[in-house]
């Protein structure tokens, strides 16, 4: 199988940033009941933000250290993300899930115009985070910033896995996420568990953004579209289910990856790759509606 | 210990549940608090531990006093750091937690370095937890559940305990084991207990001094060794006649002694 290594090595790269995306997704839905269609938007924003504080010109101080400029942005992702679950959704609690999805989708389009407004809608250049040289592996080539992008995405995802399941904060957001109210008769603060939900899905978000505009060396408003592409991801892995986010993603970018690969070559069918998670996301829920790892409801007989 | 003092609690601003209820906990004492359906135990604990917030009730009068400050105004989370700790009713464990994974749920607001410790206590005390110490507890008995609520709340390491209704659905004998174990818990770990029940005569065959409720109310309230022997309380809440003989409270008799404590 020819270029088997390299499809193998974008596959797992591009389904560990959706993972990312979709875990941050995951984290809201399950702690907060919200379907939360801004996700992408806050990537937009974190991943605008540090475009700014490094290749914008007239901003104050520029450019910054790649580091300065991403802590920063993390830092507003994480503000806005505080800010919006507390003024605009936390007053919508006991609201129909309908009523919450209509403004988290008007509230994706506020954020997508705001950053049109101060950028413009073109194709911007990103400059490179990683260096790009190639790296002979295995006896083929692949780009550095591939691998970079990879490892990092890949840590992340560990630490927070780790970080679920064994911190005594991520068993407190396990908890409250099961039943509120026994949570906090154990002192266990909700409107905390709020607050450190959203801010670790606008960390995620804004770091997977980073990764793809690395990736793609552009951006423009429409990156703001992952929000919806992780959906199948989110999906086939259990709307509720954080490790069902990250083999979800996985999945999706391996079989976009080799899609692309292999069937589009043999098929002659362009794009299929991009069409495919959706016809699987269909399958799936035709055989298992809550997803390969969702919640299942624990009924004992 | 804890002194209740002619509280009044409303849900959503109207609803009007405890009308003047006073009590008062020693410590070191297993106190229950007794009543039928719908008298207001459960309000009364939520209103101690601060969970009426969450369904929007309320203590509109009186005052809840704690080692001698007010509590009444304090949220949840500040209540359980002051040590108390309310087993809800129902169980209500994390289902898709472990057994683990809920008892260090217990001891969210401890930072000390004695939560390993403190587990291996709770697996002494139930050593079926320790079994299933890696199972989801959503998929445990009821019975090992209950313990698994105990046990939680001994994570904590409160020095006051609200039970509600821990006999709840569970076998005789289980009742009795786990009974066993809150006394256990009261004498060796010197926690003070404030124990609601239907199942009266189990109530008061631990307690120190118990409350009767009726209607939002204490009607009664007196050492469980007099407790026992009044004639009224053997008849409506240990279901035993003059001659000892089982009876039910829904007779009309009994409804019409049953009225003369609200008057
Ligand atoms: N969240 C609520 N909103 C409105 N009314 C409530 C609420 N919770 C309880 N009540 C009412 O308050 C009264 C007392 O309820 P409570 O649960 O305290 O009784 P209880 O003595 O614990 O009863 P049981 O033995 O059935 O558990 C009931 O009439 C109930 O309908
Ligand atoms: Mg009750």
């Amino acid at each position: 199988m020819p270029n088997f290594l390299p499809l193998l090595i974008t596959g797992l790269m591009n389904g560990a940033i959706y993972a990312l995306v979709a875990l941050g997704f995951v984290l809201i839905y399950k702690a907060t009941d919200v379907i939360n269609f801004a996700q992408g938007e806050l990537l937009l924003v974190g991943v605008y933000v540090t475009f700014a504080l490094v290749a914008e010109t007239g901003f104050p101080l520029r450019p910054w250290p790649w580091p300065l400029a991403i802590a920063a942005a993390l830092a507003v992702a994480v503000g806005l993300g505080v800010l919006i679950e507390r003024l605009v959704l936390r007053p919508l609690i006991g609201e129909p899930i309908i009523s919450v999805i209509m403004v988290t989708i008007g509230l994706s389009q506020l954020l997508r115009a705001i950053v049109a407004a101060f950028f413009g809608t073109s194709q911007r250049a990103f400059p490179p985070i990683f260096p790009s040289h190639v790296i002979e592996l295995f006896g083929t080539r692949i780009t550095a910033d591939r691998l970079w992008a990879l490892g990092i995405a890949g840590l992340l995802l560990l630490l927070l896995s780790l970080f679920f399941r064994f911190s005594t904060t991520g068993i407190a957001m396990r908890a409250a996420a099961d039943d509120q109210q026994a949570a906090l008769s154990m002192g266990i603060s909700i409107k905390r568990v709020f607050a450190i939900a959203w801010s670790i899905a606008a960390v995620v978000a804004t770091i997977g953004g980073l990764l793809v505009a690395n990736n793609n060396g552009g951006i423009n408003t429409s990156l703001g579209n992952i929000g919806l592409l992780v959906f199948p991801v989110v999906i086939l892995g259990g709307l509720d289910s954080i490790p069902g986010a990250i083999i979800g993603g996985i999945i999706i970018g391996m079989i976009e990856s080799f899609s692309a690969g292999y069937l589009n070559v043999k098929l002659g069918l362009e794009g299929l790759e991009s069409v495919l998670p959706y016809v699987l996301l269909i399958i799936i829920l035709m055989i298992r509606p809550y997803g390969l790892f969702g919640r299942e409801i624990i009924e004992r007989v | 210990m804890l002194s209740i003092n002619n509280i009044e609690v409303i849900y959503n601003d109207v609803i009007l549940v405890l009308k003047g209820l006073s009590l008062e906990v020693r410590e070191g004492q297993i106190v229950a608090l007794l009543g039928s359906n719908g008298a207001g135990k459960t309000t009364t604990l939520k209103s101690i531990s601060g969970l009426l917030k969450p369904e929007n009730g309320a203590v509109t009068d009186g005052t809840i006093e704690f080692m001698g400050q007010r509590i009444d105004r304090r949220d949840a989370a500040d209540i359980v750091r002051m040590g108390i700790f309310q087993v809800m009713e129902g169980r209500r464990v994390f289902e898709h937690l472990t057994v683990e994974e809920n008892l260090r749920a217990g001891s969210y607001i401890r930072r000390d370095r004695g939560v390993k410790d403190d587990i291996e206590k709770v697996y002494a005390y139930f050593p079926r937890l320790r079994e299933r110490r890696h199972q989801k507890s959503g998929y445990m008995s009821g019975g090992e559940q209950q313990m698994l609520a105990i046990g939680r709340a001994l994570m904590a390491r409160p020095t006051m305990m609200l039970l509600d209704e821990p006999s709840l659905g569970l076998a005789p004998l289980l009742v009795q084991e786990i009974f066993g174990i809150i006394q256990r818990i009261n004498r060796d770990e010197g926690v003070t207990i404030l124990l609601v029940e239907q199942n009266a005569r189990l109530a008061l065959s631990v307690a120190d001094y118990g409350y009767l409720m009726e209607n939002g109310r204490v009607v009664m309230a007196d050492e469980t060794a007099k407790l026992r022997d009044n004639a009224d309380v053997r008849e409506f809440y240990l279901g035993l006649g003059a001659g000892d003989t089982a009876k039910s409270y829904r007779s009309i008799k009994s409804y019409k002694r049953r009225k003369r404590w609200l008057s």
